[in-house]
């Protein structure tokens, strides 16, 4: 197909937005000798610098962060938050060194890369952690290529800035054609320490929300639709656990007071690298006047889709086109799902020339569907369209129920919704018996639907055109894809009020040592049920799955998949990667509350 | 070009795949019918959707090799069992086993009333999980310049018994008064329609059996500005004449208080609260000289850590 540019010249690009941004310094020396400074110590810089060849180091150290008049302690990598971006090449040997200058343990998790299950960087789970001054050495030949990014999995550092981008440049020609190209790596910042945000969560629901039901709020709710939810004992404002202000929301590591500037020339095509690094915000991502065309999702390259905005999940990534054609300043603008507020940056074609930002639209809210009730407004009665579209295979027996995909995008319709009470919201005969059903559970999804149709909370009646997971399709045909040897459905779990989230109603403080197992080389697919009313971006260590979508031979293949509230997702993964490998929710406090587990692939050659 | 080539082929491979008839499938066979490699361009109107089955395994999970067993622990084999057991350790205690603290002084006021103003306390506060806490509750009330009029101190188990109820079972100790220990079971939690509630039965090294209800809501007028009505029935099996305690309903206290969180650990409020004294107690009330019917004028705060 088309060629890139060559990585020179996309190198150039990268460096040039520090410069334009005056804020980001080169790496000082300071980080590599140690001399970062413990707490409240030297002052961290903003990404991105970008490192690349044969031996790549990571110095991980304590230093103090600040935006917008605020600031506290960070953990930088390489003296930056974000940390470098490590530019890999596919098929090309690198050695990844991570040294450790905390006064605790830390690792380096390669976010959607496949390797060697000890190098995947789960303390616990891959390996035993990297000691305080200790070195831990990653060797790396890149089978893939695309958008990636890394992250501590050590306690909650990764909300505290360790994290950066990675980019495997593909051996052959990109099928991707650009001319410049952007990381947008978005992230939080928050002076808050994060363990006191976890016991806030913890002991205080609704701690971090202003924008909560109130006598005086202008809501679209009825006084009985109010009084349904204060009976649920549930809030439909519960949207984001953390949000702003205890959040400002960050581009590269520059919040909104920061003003950071991108470059382009008119004309240009340009590769926004959009990654979410952030512990806890679905972002909203567009650029108002600026069609975008997405055409890589999670590192795998999709066939290319215009849209005007897109939704987020935690961890996920997108590469997206834009092509400025005016000179300008347009405005990348990443709204909080909860719209409590917005990281921002300007797409410029001259320096200081900075964009007009959207001002924040009004909050969404939860609706019935997102208890789970979905399909009330349409007769739905209990189908569930597993696949919704894949007929091409012909191999009805390994699909779910029969019924085409008639989920409405939104199906958000909360006028049409049954308000009057009655409904049991927490039926646990619907369970399987594999979920532990007790104090950790506050809600069963009555009837979830498959809503990978859905564009994301607040986005299905936008008047513009939407990302969402059915519109995924895979650039490569998959011509070896195999029809499921089994099934396994898991559910996602939790209680608002308490905060214990948890898969099938078992955190995994209580079943660590009962893993997910797989046979190797089995192909398995796996139902995702949400039985809570929060949006769960669900990852999967070490493997690529693919999501049923509809797609049939072109089902996306992704690393990260969001289960939207009292819904299901479903994905077939063929287990090819011996070893354990972590599963777990990506929204930090909830993994954290024990919404993880191991996912065991066996051998190829047996019990050890 | 590729994205072109691809889809012209798919759409050949579709086309046997469309003269099928659907309705003919043995959809309770297992295998693969002879892999049409197609694009989902199939029209899904004219399958028989009703005559298929729902999604089950093709192939017994028990039957595969190794999907149902193996080594505990993958990473023991490359690191080592013993340097792999703390960092393990370390992992599952820190995702989902979280022990926390938490105080609370739910009211801490001055009550302004006819004759000697008053004051209250009424703190509380946990240490443990999410399941199995200890509880600690404290409170009391006197009038300034003489001496406190009631005080206790609870000790309780607490175990989560629902997502919305703890169970809590202990020892109270009076402070006041004449030498009183109680037995206490209770259930403590959020009932529907956002009612905080806590209710407890006592009984006391006497053999008294007392118990208490207590319940509250947050109205909150704007984000920060919050009204909490508050009721609180106190009840007696019997009549306890040394503590001036009729059989029945012993007392009503009906509240109502506005607070201004600053954070939401900390909150100044002002308030009202209406107490009467009902049956054999406000016999012993009035025998005592004490009005039974007590207005009191709040002003207080509340705090979390």
């Amino acid at each position: 197909m088309t060629k890139s540019n060559l990585p020179l010249t996309r190198r150039r690009m990268i460096s040039s937005l520090a410069a334009l941004s005056g804020a980001a310094a080169l790496p000082m020396p300071a980080w590599a000798t140690g001399n970062m400074g413990r707490h409240g110590g030297a002052a961290v810089g903003k990404g991105i610098h970008e490192l690349s060849g044969a031996k790549i180091d990571l110095h991980i150290a304590d230093g103090s962060f600040a935006t917008g008049g605020r600031s506290g302690h960070a953990i930088a990598v390489n003296g930056t938050v974000p940390g470098p971006l490590i530019r890999l090449n596919e098929g090309e040997d690198v050695t990844l060194s991570v040294h450790n200058m905390l006064d605790v343990d830390s690792s380096v998790h390669w976010h959607g890369l496949l390797l060697p299950f000890q190098f995947d960087g789960v303390p616990g789970i891959s390996f035993p952690g990297i000691k305080p001054g200790a070195r831990f050495d990653v060797p790396l030949t890149p089978r893939q290529s695309g958008t990636y990014w890394w992250h501590s999995h050590s306690g909650l550092q990764e909300q505290v800035g360790h994290y950066g981008p990675l980019i495997i440049d593909p051996a052959g020609p990109d099928p991707v054609k650009y001319d410049r190209e952007h990381v947008i790596l978005l992230s939080e910042f928050t002076p808050m320490h994060p363990h006191a945000i976890m016991k806030k969560l913890k002991v205080a629901e609704g701690y971090f929300s202003m924008q909560k039901t109130s006598a005086s709020d202008d809501y679209p709710l009825s006084a009985e639709q109010r009084r349904m939810w204060g009976r649920m004992r549930m809030m439909p404002t519960d949207i984001a656990d953390v949000s702003a202000p205890t959040y400002t929301y960050l581009i590269n590591g520059h919040g909104p007071e920061d003003g950071l500037e991108l470059p382009y020339r008119p004309g240009e095509r340009v590769r926004l690298r959009i990654i979410n690094g952030s512990a806890m915000t679905f972002f909203n991502v567009r650029l108002p006047g600026l069609p975008m065309t997405v055409v890589q999702a999670d590192g795998e390259n999709v066939q290319p889709v215009a849209v005007d905005e897109l939704q987020i999940g935690v961890a996920e990534t997108y590469d997206v086109i834009v092509t400025p054609n005016e000179a300008g300043a347009f405005a990348i603008a990443a709204e909080s799902m909860d719209r409590s507020g917005m990281a921002q940056a300007s797409l410029t074609s001259q320096p200081g020339r900075k964009a007009a930002f959207p001002a924040l639209r009004d909050p969404p809210l939860l609706s019935m569907v997102d208890m789970g009730h979905g399909g009330m407004d349409h007769g739905g009665g209990g189908t569930e369209p597993a696949e919704p579209m894949d007929h091409s295979k012909m191999d009805h027996a390994a699909m779910g129920h029969a019924m085409p995909a008639d989920t409405p995008a939104g199906g958000h319709d909360m006028t049409a919704m049954d308000m009057s009470g009655g409904m049991d919201m927490r039926d646990t005969s619907l369970l399987p018996a594999s979920v532990k059903t007790g104090p950790g559970i506050d809600m069963v999804a009555m009837n979830p639907q498959d809503r990978t149709g859905y564009p994301g909370l607040g986005l299905d009646d936008v008047p513009h055109r939407v990302l969402n997971y059915r519109l995924l399709k895979s650039l490569e045909m998959d011509h070896h894809k195999r029809a499921p040897d089994r099934e396994m459905e898991l559910h996602l779990t939790g209680n608002m009020e308490r905060y214990m989230w948890s898969f099938d109603g078992k955190k995994f403080s209580a079943v660590g040592d009962e893993p997910i197992r797989f046979g190797h080389n089995e192909r398995v697919r796996v139902k995702l049920v949400n039985d809570t009313m929060m949006a769960h971006p669900i990852h999967l260590h070490g493997m690529f799955f693919e999501l049923v979508n509809g797609q049939g031979h072109h089902q996306p293949k992704k690393h990260t998949v969001i289960v939207q509230p009292g819904s299901s997702a479903t994905f077939d993964v063929t287990t090819d990667e011996p070893g354990d490998w972590a599963f777990h929710c990506h929204l930090l406090y909830h993994m954290h509350a024990g919404m993880m587990q191991t996912v065991s692939v066996a051998f190829p050659e047996g019990p050890a | 070009m590729r994205l072109l080539s691809a889809s012209f082929a798919a759409m050949i491979v579709a086309t046997p795949a469309l003269a099928q008839d659907h309705s003919q499938m043995d959809n309770s066979a297992h295998q693969m019918p002879a892999a049409p490699e197609a694009e989902p361009e199939v029209d899904h109107s004219k399958m028989d959707h009703g005559a298929m089955g729902h999604f089950r395994p093709a192939v017994d999970p028990v039957s595969l090799p190794n999907s149902t067993s193996g080594p505990p622990n993958a990473a023991d084999a490359v690191w080592g069992a013993e340097a792999m057991r703390a960092s393990r350790e370390a992992l599952y205690r820190d995702h989902g086993n979280m022990q926390i603290f938490w105080f609370q002084g739910d009211r801490l006021e001055y009550r302004a009333r006819a004759g000697d103003d008053g004051y209250l306390w009424d703190v509380q506060g946990y240490y443990g999980g999410d399941i199995n806490k200890f509880w600690f509750k404290s409170e009391g009330e006197g009038s300034f310049g003489e001496p406190i009029e009631q005080a206790e101190i609870q000790a309780l188990y607490s175990r989560a018994i629902a997502p919305f109820f703890d169970l809590q079972a202990g020892v109270r100790q009076d402070l006041t008064g004449p030498e009183r220990t109680h037995a206490v079971i209770g259930i403590q939690g959020l009932m529907p329609y956002m009612f905080e509630v806590d209710a407890a039965a006592f009984l006391s090294s006497k053999g008294d059996l007392t118990a208490r209800v207590e319940a509250e809501y947050d109205q909150r007028i704007t984000q920060r500005l919050i009204l909490q009505p508050r009721a609180e029935v106190n009840l007696s099996a019997q009549e306890i004449p040394e503590l001036d305690i009729g059989s029945g309903i012993d007392n009503i206290e009906l509240g109502l208080r506005l607070r201004y969180e600053i954070v939401p650990e900390f909150a100044p409020y002002v308030g009202i609260e209406q107490e009467w004294k009902l049956g054999g107690s406000r016999d012993f009330a009035r025998l005592a000289g004490e009005d039974p019917s007590v207005t009191n004028y709040v002003i207080g705060m509340r705090f979390w850590f």
